[in-house]
């Protein structure tokens, strides 16, 4: 029988990478998230399955360190939170660029700057419109429950490893502080050497009798051939829209009006609705779970059959853009946002949807 | 004589390394780098690990270094290659992990990543080439610029009250429980050539043995930065960087 | 059934270990849960709460406007919180904390002298064991054998000699409010 645990989306995720058989994890203390660490810290999970787990001196390093693991195929993971983030950016940007797998956690806090150490969801164009620099794309995920935090490190590295691409879990503080059941995947052993060959024939591990080098870089000063690896890149992007879009919709089938919301704020917005439904308004709920690629066309149609769409965050209008792109202007898309760590509750949403549609 | 009497494999005194591309690098004539990469590719080869050694690249005048030496390599950012070999090294153990690092790479934007693999005692070999000056960017200050020495950004000559001091990050790594092998060496003469090749050999030696960070830091120099022929660079060196960078083991349990 | 719970005090009262108590409880007894604390660098004498759902079903959102339960240990907590129990609901509160009593006359308000009994007990740690205790009296969704099962996940393996005078603390309180 399945054994229901109740723990931390912070410490779900940290399980759930033993069990994936995580080659090495790689971090920084940084507050809403320091439990990913501390919890592998206590698990000592060297002693089992041999995964390494390493505090470094700073996000710069841990990224880093990411990108070298990385580099000789290993599943290699970081966590931290929006600063922390902010640190990574270049390293992410080298990861993209040299096609590896790696998977980065983000629990969310808000900013800008030092900002505050309560939940957030304002690092939502970092995270999917780009964050370092180059032309480079994310798969980022969008947790809402301590479940989806444990599942979903299994998910981020599949599809890092199908596509040679990093994945990021875009959490926010409260799904990573709040403490829910969660049934913990299985244990899978570590992948051996031979596996990693086959299945990363690229991967940076002494020659081993390949005969012939491997290098990973991101650099080519001909520009006519780092034009092609960009081309390559938007062609595995376009696999990956074609392919990966998660999302999921509730109440949607004789929705009158829309609230898109992602992570914890989507299961907020789905309390308005039931508090909404109860006095008989139609109101549904699309709840991105791939955050890139994001569900357009999902919503292109929905918007022929709805009056209107309220996009709720953690910021100051960020997925909005997404959505507005997604509607091509065929319903009007409003935006209720709560910034700085503050959280809205279910009677506040339901209140901003009824001043924007009259209802 | 003619020419095919002199040319038989008995006759042979010197060859391209096995592990060194038969290539042009694009280094300028008269770099250290040259000289320092055949010593790598001869000793991989010499120890056994091609099929063991991975390298780290860096940013700067070495950034091309995996197109020369025929082993595994990864191209780090500027600065985190210890980070980036630290990860190598614990995921790839038995490995032979080394970086292969400039003066501004190393002891500047760098310089968190380096003393903290080292204090970590990360089984790695650092070969760190001093030349004091950023060849590839075009010849401006590195930490370790001699005062008084004229670069593009000290076009009147580097100011301690201006720049600070050159920095000797040897001395600091030397002073960190992790470390186990600290030397400073030079190519510039035949018989330097054998003690950096002695030097490096020992590093690699400590990497697969796992026995701590090693660093051989390697005072070169930059002909093109300096603005001086070979010739006058590798007297000038002596002259003036030796008596900062003095060569010798700093190191070694 | 669905239980909408906050417990709000000082850092160092106990609240999010009560919490968390009432949360393994309700996993014991099969039920969904969600444990949601105002996170942050709380300690001993800040602020803090937590919201605990326990429910039978599948639960949206964890954050709530209002509850059907407020426990607070405190004077801002009692005003912060007291508006926000659903009409019907139950506000229990420690006097020793309160100045201004509540006023709400459409909800069961519940003193329950805590820090009195965790005294008569010689234990002050068992004063949030003591608010549990009657907690429960007042809204049975976990059983009291689910409760000393949560304790026994909860608390390290050195501090199982507590748990008999924690479950005398439970008891305590429900005494309090019978």
């Amino acid at each position: 029988m399945e054994e229901v645990k109740l723990m931390k989306g912070n410490e779900a995720i940290a399980h759930a990478a033993i069990r994936y058989g995580v080659d090495g994890y790689f971090g920084y203390p940084i507050t809403p998230q320091s439990e990913v660490l501390e919890t592998l810290e206590e698990l000592m999970p060297w002693e089992t399955t041999g995964m390494v787990v390493l505090q470094a001196e700073s996000e710069l390093a841990a990224i880093n360190m990411v990108y070298g693991g990385a580099a000789s195929g290993k599943a290699v993971m970081t966590s931290s939170s929006s600063p922390g983030v902010s640190l990574k950016q270049e390293g992410i940007s080298y990861i993209a660029a040299s096609e590896l797998p790696a998977l980065i956690v983000n629990v969310m806090r808000g900013g800008p700057g030092l900002g505050t150490i309560q939940p957030s969801q304002a690092d939502y164009f970092q995270a999917c419109k780009g964050g370092g620099h180059g032309d480079y794309h994310l798969i980022v995920l969008a947790p809402a429950t301590v479940q989806e935090m444990a599942d979903f490190v299994g998910l981020g590295f599949d599809l890092a490893f199908k596509y040679r691409n990093p994945a990021m879990i875009l959490a926010d503080g409260i799904v990573g502080q709040m403490m829910e059941k969660v049934v913990l995947p299985p244990f899978r052993p570590r992948r051996t050497a031979e596996e990693i060959a086959k299945q990363c024939p690229w991967a940076v591990t002494g020659k081993g009798g390949r005969g012939h080098r491997n290098i990973v870089t991101s650099l080519e000063m001909e520009s006519p051939a780092m034009e092609q690896n960009n081309l390559r890149f938007q062609r595995t992007y376009a696999e990956i829209e074609a392919n990966e879009v998660r999302y999921q919709e509730y109440y949607t089938e004789d929705a009158e009006y829309l609230i898109v919301a992602f992570g914890s704020v989507a299961r907020i917005c789905l309390k308005a609705i039931e508090d909404a439904r109860a006095v008989g308004m139609k109101v549904g709920l699309l709840r991105p779970i791939t955050l890139w690629p994001f569900p357009s066309k999902a919503l292109d149609e929905l918007s022929k059959r709805i009056k209107g769409a309220l996009v709720v965050e953690l910021n100051a209008g960020q997925m909005i853009e997404d959505v507005k792109l997604s509607v091509n202007c065929r319903v009007p898309v409003y935006h209720f946002g709560r910034m700085g760590g503050m959280i809205p509750n279910p009677t506040e949403v339901l209140d901003a949807l009824r001043a924007d549609f009259n209802i | 004589m003619k020419p095919e009497e002199i040319i038989k494999p008995e006759n042979k005194i010197y060859s391209r390394p096995r592990l060194l591309d038969d290539r042009n690098t694009h280094y300028c004539p008269g770099c250290s780098h040259g000289v320092v990469h055949r010593i790598i590719a001869e000793l991989i080869d010499e120890m056994g690990l091609e099929d063991k050694a991975i390298g780290v690249a860096p940013v700067g005048c070495a950034v091309f270094a995996y197109n020369y030496i025929d082993v595994d390599w990864v191209e780090a950012a500027h600065g985190r290659a210890p980070a980036v070999a630290t990860a190598l090294s614990r995921l790839n153990p038995g490995h032979l992990v080394f970086s292969y690092q400039g003066d501004g790479d190393l002891s500047a934007i760098g310089t968190a990543e380096t003393i903290h693999a080292a204090n970590r005692g990360e089984n790695i070999a650092i070969i760190f080439i001093n030349n004091g000056i950023y060849g590839m960017t075009g010849g401006q200050m590195a930490p370790t610029t001699l005062l008084g020495m004229k670069t593009a950004t000290t076009p009147y000559g580097r100011r301690a009250d201006l720049n600070g001091y050159p920095l000797r990050i040897s001395e600091l790594l030397e002073r960190l429980d992790g470390t186990c092998y600290i030397t400073r060496q030079a190519v510039h003469t035949a018989a330097a050539v054998r003690k950096t090749k002695a030097a490096i050999r020992k590093a690699f030696e400590n990497s697969v043995a796992g026995r701590g960070t090693s660093v051989v830091e390697i005072v070169s120099t930059c002909n093109s930065g300096w603005k001086m022929t070979p010739a006058q660079s590798n007297e000038w060196m002596a002259e003036h960087m030796f008596e900062r960078y003095p060569l010798g083991d700093l190191k070694n349990i | 059934m669905k239980q909408e719970i906050i417990i709000a005090g000082f850092g160092g009262q106990g609240v999010l270990s009560m919490g968390k108590i009432l949360a393994y409880a309700g996993l014991m007894n099969n039920l969904e849960v969600t444990w949601m604390p105002a996170y942050g660098p709380e300690q001993r004498g800040g602020t803090a709460n937590v919201t605990v759902i326990l429910s039978d079903s599948a639960i949206s959102s964890p954050v709530l406007d209002s509850y059907d339960t407020a426990v607070v240990l405190n004077q801002q907590s009692l005003d912060k919180f007291e508006s926000k129990v659903k009409p019907g609901g139950v506000l229990m509160y420690d006097p020793s904390g309160i100045h201004h009593l509540p006023t709400r006359t459409d909800i069961t308000v519940v003193p329950v002298d805590a820090l009195t009994a965790s005294i008569e007990l010689k234990n002050s740690k068992t004063y949030n064991m003591v608010l549990l205790g009657a907690l429960l009296e007042l809204r049975p969704v976990v059983d009291t054998e689910a409760v000393v099962k949560a304790l026994r996940k909860t608390l390290p393996e050195r501090h199982h000699h507590l748990i008999p005078v924690n479950e005398q603390a439970i008891e305590k309180g429900r005494s309090l409010v019978k």
